[in-house]
This record gives C-alpha cells, structure tokens and sequence, in this order.
C-alpha cells in the first residue's frame, strides 16, 4: 500500500493522479482542454482581433490606424457591395437548390440500388472529389472556354455554329460550383433515403396510396434532414467561395468571397475586409442557428 | 431501401450525372499527353509534359512542404481532437455547451473569414509566415473534424469493456491501451484519413496563412492554372489522381479484407 | 480466508445526482452480511439498487456513506482492479478485438502470471464452461449463450474470492436461460466460491440461491432464504413481489403470541392467521393468502364458522377456470366482489365435468391459519 512518509513534493504529485482517476469531471477537463486551449487560440482570438479590426480605420500607405471608424460598415451597403452582396448570397442559393434538384434523384437511384453495388456507386461518385479541388475547376476551364471541348463538341453536333463563349461568365461560376457542391448534397440525402424502411413505403401502399403518392407524403418528408445537411454544407461554404469565381469567372463575376480576399491582399484595406468577413460571418451564423433550430444539426445522419 | 429496380429514366439520369463528373477528369487526363500547349485541342500524343513536370523544382518542393505540413497536422489534429471526442461522448463537466460550440465554429465559418483571421492573428503577434503558420492553421481546422468523426464512432460503445478491463485488474492507463484504443481505432483512424486529405488539399488557409518561401501543391497548382496553363498541369493533375486512386482502392482491399 | 463473511455492508448509502438537480437514494441504508461460498441473490424491480449495490462491490461506484468489506478488509474508495472479485456483465463486454483466448487470458496477464500457467489455466476455464478449443475464435463468431459462457470463464479463471454476476442471462432466450441457471448453480458448487448475483426474476433467485435479498426503492426488505422469503414475507411488496398472492385488506382485532385475529374489510369477516413482524391492535394490514394453500369445496349455503378447526372460510362464486393440465387456476369473487385465485392441483384424473370448477359454482374457500399471513401495510 502507499507509504504516508513520502515528502511534501511525491504526496502532491499522488494527488493529482488520483483526482485524475477518481474525478469523473477532472478527467472530462482534462480530456477537452487541448482542443478548448488551441481552438480558443487558434480561431477565437483571430475572429475576435478581426472583429476589433472591423471598427478601424485604414491609414495613408495601407496600414492600420487605432481611428473609431463605422464607415467600414456603411460601405457594405453601398450599391457597389451590396450588389456582390445579394449577388453572392443568389449564387450561394441557386448551387444550393440546384445542387438539390440535380442530386436527388441521383440519391435516390443510390439507395435503391443493389446492396452489393451501393458501395462502389458511392465510391465512384466519390472518387473525383478526392482530387484536388483546383484541378477540377482547371479542367472547366479547359472545357468551357471558347473554342474549347464544348464548344468543339457543340459545332460538331451541329448544335451551335458560334463559340458560346461561356468561360469568364456567372453562368461558368454556376457550373464549377454545382461540380464542387453536389457530393455535399448528394451523400446526406443519400444517407437519409437509405434509413427510410421499406416497411414505410408498403405500409403506405397498403393503405391505398399510389407510388407518387408514397413518394410525396412518405419519402419526401422523411429525406428532409439529408436535405437540410445537404443545404448547410453547401450554402454556408458557397457564400464564402472565391475560388471558383477566380478561376471561372473572370473580372465580371465577383462574390464576397472575392473582395474579402481582394482587400487583405491587393487592396490592402484590412479594416474594410474584417468588416465584410463580419458580415458574411453574420449572416452564416443567422443561417445556421436559423435552420438548425428548425431541423437539427443532421447529426443523426452521421451514425 | 428497397432493391425494387429503378426505373429505365432514373438509370439514365443517373449515368448522366455520372459523366458530368467524370468527364473533367477525363478531358484532364487525356489532353496531359497532347502535343499542343494551349489545352485547347487535340494535336498529337507525348509525354513530354511529365517530363517538364518531373523537372519542375517548384513542384517538388511544393510537394514536399504539402506532404511534411499534411502529416504533421493530422497527426496532432488526430490526438487532440481524439481526446476531446472521449471527453464529449463520456463526460459532464462545466462548459461542455460552451466547448462543443467552440468545436463547432470552424466546421461552420466561411473557409475565408477563418484564412484572413488567421493572417491578421499571426500578424498582430509578429509570427512569421511561413511552414510553421500553416501547421497551425491546419491543425485548427482538423481538430473539429476528427473530433467529429470520433464521436460518430463512439455513439455505440459499450463502456462496459473499460469497466469489465478494470475489474480484470488492469488500472486506467492499461485499459485506455489495451482496450479502449484498439476499439476506437477504426474512428480514428478514419478521422485521420480525413484530417490528412482535408490538409493535402487544403487552399483558401494555406493561401492567407503561406509565407513567400512555403508553398504548398494546391497554391502552386492555383498560380499555375493563373499563369503557365500549359498541359504540365495536366500532367500534375493526372499523375495525382492516379496516386489517389491508388491509395484509395488499397484502402478498400484493406477495409473488405478487416470484415 | 480472513473473515467471518465474504462481503459486508455496513449501512451503505449512495446518492447519486438527478439531471433535475435532485437527489436520488439508490441504496438508502443498506447492510448485509454475505457468507463464504453462498449463492447470494439480490432481487428486485429495476430501479431498486441492486445493480448499484453490486457495483459498489466491484468498485465501479464508491459509497456516499457506509463500508464494503470484503472478506474483512474494508474497501473504501479502491479502484476495481485492486479487488479480489471479479465481474460478469449483462453485455459480457468481451473485447472485440481480441480472440476467445486472449480474452479469458486478460486478467491472468493483468496479475503477471507466467505464460504457460496462462494457457494452462486458459484452457481450464473454457473447459470448465464446456467451450473448450474456443480459443482462436472472436466473440463475434459465437452465440450469445458462448459470449456468455466466455465471459464467466474470463472472470473466473482469476479464482476470485468473490464473483458477481449482473443479470448474466437477460438475453438469452427462455430454454437456454433454463439450461444456464442450472449450469451456474452446478457450476458455483463445483468451484465453491461466492456468486453475488443480481436479477429481476424471481422465479430465477429462487431456483439458484441459497439466501435472497429482496430489494424495493433502495431498500433491502428482507434477507433469507428461498423458503423464508416465499412462506415468510416481512412485508407485502415482499409477498407480491415473490410468487403470487391474493391479498385482503383487514384491521387488527386481538393478537395472541403469533396468532392473530383480523377484522377483514370486505367482505366484512373476522379470521386468524399468522402475523408477521410486531402488530398492534387496531393496526391496518394486508391479508396474504397464496393461491396454491388455498382449499376449494362446494358451497352447501351452510353457515361459515370456525368451530374449533384451524381454518378460515370464505365465501365467493367463480367467475373464471383455467385449465393448466397439473392444476386449476380458478378466479373468484368473494361476496362483496373482492376478486382471488386459487389454484386447485388436479390430484385426480378425471374427465367427469362435474370434477372441475365452472363459472357460476358457488364455492367455499377453506384457507388453513397458517396460510394465512398478516403482513404490516407498507408505509408509501
């Protein structure tokens, strides 16, 4: 047993082992605080200095100045930027709705596949997205532009005569994104639909309701939280994006995204970007909080 | 779900939507042997661009920094947001509303506001930018991931077998070793592979938080497809995709084996 | 063997927190002495603590107030593995990710015994519970009844002093249950050592222990064995709990040494019968009268009394029969439409109608005064 003669020094170090092993909540603590400290300092921090950085004001040459400044924010909504603004937020929307019309049909072909095969559909769907992420807007690039394979493959078929000259355009952007975005529409709702029992859809039919029917009042509402997971993780990164809008889209096309970037590296206007990053952070957080409070986090579908 | 066949229209549709994602890839691959440098039509088949790419030391040397940043990243990402699953999926303690929304917050930010924050943070402490700064950025993106992977993991474990290792006299330390890590492995590592691509291919942070000498392959790749946009792009492209694929289909041969 | 007992309470107490921000007493004074070698049984409903209660023998909760002594050394707030007992669980909690082998192996590798002890003593165990050269298999190869069967010999190849069993056959189906109650029992004579065994079913306390702790709320009701605890209940929750009974609601008249004469409430009728713990006159009580020690015989409308036998009668009309084969199990109504069984063995073979009870008989229910328990109202 534990000799009680041990010295100040080896009787302190005895006690703190064994509050970690009897203390239900000193382990807990011990366990999360890695994750609290470096993620307080790693992303709290910076959002906080952001925020501060929001209210200053940009000096002569670039650099920042400690000047009360809310004029940062008036900018915002200058017709200017709150064109990109509402023009962002209608791109972000549009991916997210056609990312859910165009994928859940392909959803649901997945889940009402062969059990053997459903892995291997999945995995080839998969497959690309595991590439980087760039190179795959590089390759529209290469099909859209003018007299590229599109429009090659157009002319050929005798489609359209003229190159459609379609990179550099928003309609380019919308491609790219609904490229990006659709795995992210296509595995939470495909995750949802596989949950449905069959069971459902024969009690349904038992009950007098033809497939059509079963589909709207059964299937539908219950694939509703592979949707919103689908939606959360399309719309809220779409509003950020600027990438494909870089690539894609040339000097017309431009999203927040776009001049949040362009002010901490070209402009150099820090205050100026910190408040546009505020605001898109603003209204990702008015849309998460908003839709999970309806619909929950989608969590479920993780197990 | 049912395994009713689908129908004929559902089937095409589907095969449709299939070659709308493939055939970039596709277009991609097949014009890294074109002759003609502007990726616009087909001329003729060579190698010639690989061989560009091979000698191309800004490439290797993004690679290596990609490779050293992906694998240390995910591995203290890996251990921290490991941890901090087991605390959530076990505990009660104070503030555990508080933590998991702090989890949580990385996941549901804009990739851009997290990039710049992380630029004016380091910045303001006068931390050079360069590999150091994006490791660290890495790691604060992958921690809620894995964390989030773990915890799916752990929704089914029977705390029992902790229990039952202890009453066989294994104190709290063996039994984590013995017991509770070898079961939660597979999460884990399934949290790992995901921190690792998530940090391999990772450009909107690395790009706010990269020093001039510390590019990685996604940034080198971005100001190609800016600048150069030759076919040795397709080359990089093509080549990456074969090793992804390759390590992908070991890790299913892996996975089916295990079951 | 140091001491007297194998495990002790002493007036053990555990609170445990509610999310509300209350309390709830899980073991709420709680103190039994369990013998050397005894099948010991704690039976309840769930909820009661006796889970709890084994836990706090194996180390997994430590109590808010009181000891865990086992054999003589009190335990205090030792961590489970510095326990010289071992655990068997409802789930068996086998490692997943290691063979039968290296499963029943763990402790012995816990305890640094040699490597050829282990396989010696390995292969012991699994032959002891009759899976023998299970040994390279994963538990999720086996059966629940062999996932079992592992984890008993996992626990026992450790020769505890003490080994305590929480709910272990909970889910197996009703014959293997049957088959592993008795294995269990063989088993603990064979090896001799102390099962602590927790269930909710009675009929299974029953069958294995030697002494039963009955346990409601926290509580330990009553300590003893089968047959005290079947033909003695301490209280009615005792005698509902165990078995069935028919219970009448009556008031104290007169009490003489253990026999006891009861005003019945309804229907209104004085009889005797033994009372249970200190009485009072003018006391409330509950009227325990089992279904198989009851009497039925054809009513002839003669006058209901005692004279000088040993019995009580009652008066009812039988509204339900259900023939069962070896017994009747008949359904009545006493006067006042207060409702009992009583179960009629089929001592004789017969098919003649007239032999059986049907709906409508008037009947007279001869119940001998030492059938008839007078047990204290519970207090809430």
């Amino acid at each position: 047993m534990i000799s009680e003669q041990a010295s100040g020094n080896v009787k302190q170090k005895f006690s703190l082992t064994r509050l970690l092993r009897e203390n239900q909540i000193a382990q807990g603590l011990f366990l999360i605080s890695p994750a609290n400290i470096y993620l307080f300092i790693f992303i709290v921090l910076p959002l906080i200095l952001v925020a501060g950085l929001s209210f200053l004001s940009r000096g002569t040459y670039g650099q920042v100045e400690f000047r009360f400044d809310i004029t940062n924010y008036t900018r915002l909504f200058d017709p200017l930027y709150g064109k990109i603004l509402l023009f962002s937020l209608g791109v972000g929307l549009g991916t997210t709705v056609i990312c859910l019309v165009v994928g859940y049909p392909l959803a649901y072909f997945l889940a009402h596949a062969p059990t053997k095969q459903r892995s291997l559909l999945l995995f080839l769907i998969l497959l690309p997205f595991w590439t980087n992420f760039i190179i795959r807007i590089f390759a529209w690039m290469i099909i859209l532009r003018s007299g590229g394979v599109l429009d090659s493959l157009l002319q050929w078929l005798h489609i359209t005569q003229a190159p459609l000259n379609l990179l550099y355009s928003p309609t380019a952007v919308m491609i790219g994104m609904v490229y990006e975005y659709l795995p992210f529409v296509v595995l939470p709702l495909y995750t949802s639909l596989e949950k449905i029992e069959n069971s459902l859809l024969e009690a349904a039919s038992d009950l007098g309701a033809p497939p059509w029917k079963a589909f709207l009042r059964v299937t539908l509402p219950l694939s509703v939280p592979g949707m919103i997971a689908g939606t959360i993780l399309t719309f809220i990164p779409s509003m950020g994006m600027f990438v494909v809008p870089d690539i894609l889209g040339g000097a017309k096309t431009i999203l927040i995204g776009n001049v949040i970037r362009n002010q901490f590296l070209t402009a150099r206007d820090w205050p100026f970007g910190s408040a546009a990053s505020m605001i898109l952070m603003l209204l990702t957080m008015i849309f998460t909080l908003y839709y999970t409070r309806k619909a929950g986090f989608g969590e479920e579908l993780l197990v | 779900m049912s395994e009713k066949k689908s129908s004929i229209w559902l089937r095409i549709y589907s095969v449709l939507v299939y070659g709308f994602i493939y055939a970039p890839i596709l277009i991609l691959i097949v014009f890294s042997f074109n002759t003609q440098k502007l990726n616009i039509r087909w001329e003729g088949f060579t190698f010639h661009w690989y061989e560009v790419l091979f000698k191309d030391g800004q490439v290797l040397l993004a690679t290596k920094n990609t490779v050293i940043i992906a694998i240390i990243s995910t591995v203290v990402a890996t251990i921290i947001g490991t941890m901090a699953a087991l605390a959530m999926q076990r505990y009660r303690f104070p503030f555990y509303n508080t933590s998991e929304t702090l989890m949580y917050i990385p996941i549901v930010i804009p990739e851009v506001v997290m990039g710049i924050s992380l630029l004016v943070f380091f910045v303001m402490i006068k931390f050079t930018l360069g590999i150091t700064t994006i490791i660290l950025s890495h790691i604060a993106f992958n921690v809620p991931f894995v964390t989030l992977v773990v915890r799916a993991r752990l929704h089914g474990y029977d705390r029992a077998i902790d229990e039952a290792s202890m009453d066989l006299g294994a104190n709290e330390i063996t039994t984590f070793r013995r017991v509770t890590l070898p079961t939660i492995m597979p999460g884990v590592l399934s949290g790992a592979m995901l921190a690792l691509t998530l940090s391999l291919d990772d450009y909107v942070i690395t790009y706010f938080t990269a020093g001039p000498g510390s590019t990685t392959l996604p940034l080198r790749v971005y100001s190609m497809v800016r600048f150069i946009v030759t076919p040795e792009i397709n080359a990089l492209s093509t080549i990456w995709v074969a090793i992804i694929f390759i390590i992908l289909v070991i890790g299913q041969i892996a996975q089916s084996k295990r079951a | 063997m140091k001491s007297e007992f194998a495990v002790e309470f002493h007036d053990i107490v555990k609170i445990f927190p509610t999310p509300e921000g209350g309390q709830v007493h899980a073991v709420d004074h709680v103190s039994i002495n369990i013998n050397h070698g005894e099948f010991f049984s704690l039976l309840g409903p769930s909820g009661c603590g006796k889970t709890t209660s084994l836990r706090l023998m194996a180390g997994f909760e430590w109590p808010t107030s009181g000891d865990v002594v086992i054999d003589g050394e009190k335990m205090g707030r030792k961590p489970p593995y510095l326990r010289p007992v071992n655990t068997v669980f409802q789930s068996y909690a086998l490692f997943q990710h290691m063979t039968v082998f290296q499963n029943v192996a763990f402790g012995l590798e816990m305890e640094k015994v040699p490597k050829d002890e282990i396989n010696r003593r390995v292969s012991e165990a699994l032959e002891m519970v009759k899976l023998p050269g299970m040994g390279k298999r994963k538990p999720k190869q086996l059966s629940g009844g062999q996932q079992q069967r592992i984890a008993l010999a996992r626990a026992l190849v450790k020769r505890p002093e003490v080994l305590l069993l929480d709910e272990p056959l909970g889910a197996l189906d009703l014959k293997l249950r049957k088959e592993m109650q008795l294995e269990l029992k063989a088993l603990q004579e064979q090896v001799g050592i102390t099962f602590i065994y927790v269930t909710h079913d009675q009929e299974e306390a029953l069958t294995m222990s030697n002494r039963i702790a009955v346990m409601s709320r926290g509580k330990a009701l009553q300590i003893g064995s089968s047959v005290e605890i079947y033909e003695r209940p301490n209280c009615r929750f005792v005698a509902d709990f165990i078995g069935e009974t028919n219970f009448l609601s009556g008031t104290v008249k007169a009490i003489d040494k253990d026999k006891v004469r009861v005003e019945i409430t309804s229907p209104k009728q004085e009889i005797s019968g033994i009372g249970i713990g200190n009485l009072s006159v003018g006391q409330a009580v509950a009227i325990s009268i089992r279904p198989e020690k009851v009497h039925l015989i054809d009513d002839d409308g003669s006058e209901v009394t005692d004279q000088g036998k040993k019995e009580n009668q009652l008066h009812g009309r039988v509204t339900a029969t259900a023939y069962i084969g070896s017994d009747t199990r008949v359904v009545l109504e006493l006067e006042t439409g207060v409702r009992m069984k009583v179960w009629e063995q089929n001592a004789i073979s017969t098919l003649d109608p007239e032999a059986y009870y049907s709906v409508g008989d008037a009947v007279r229910i001869i119940v001998p005064f030492e059938n008839t328990l007078v047990i204290p109202e519970d207090v809430g």
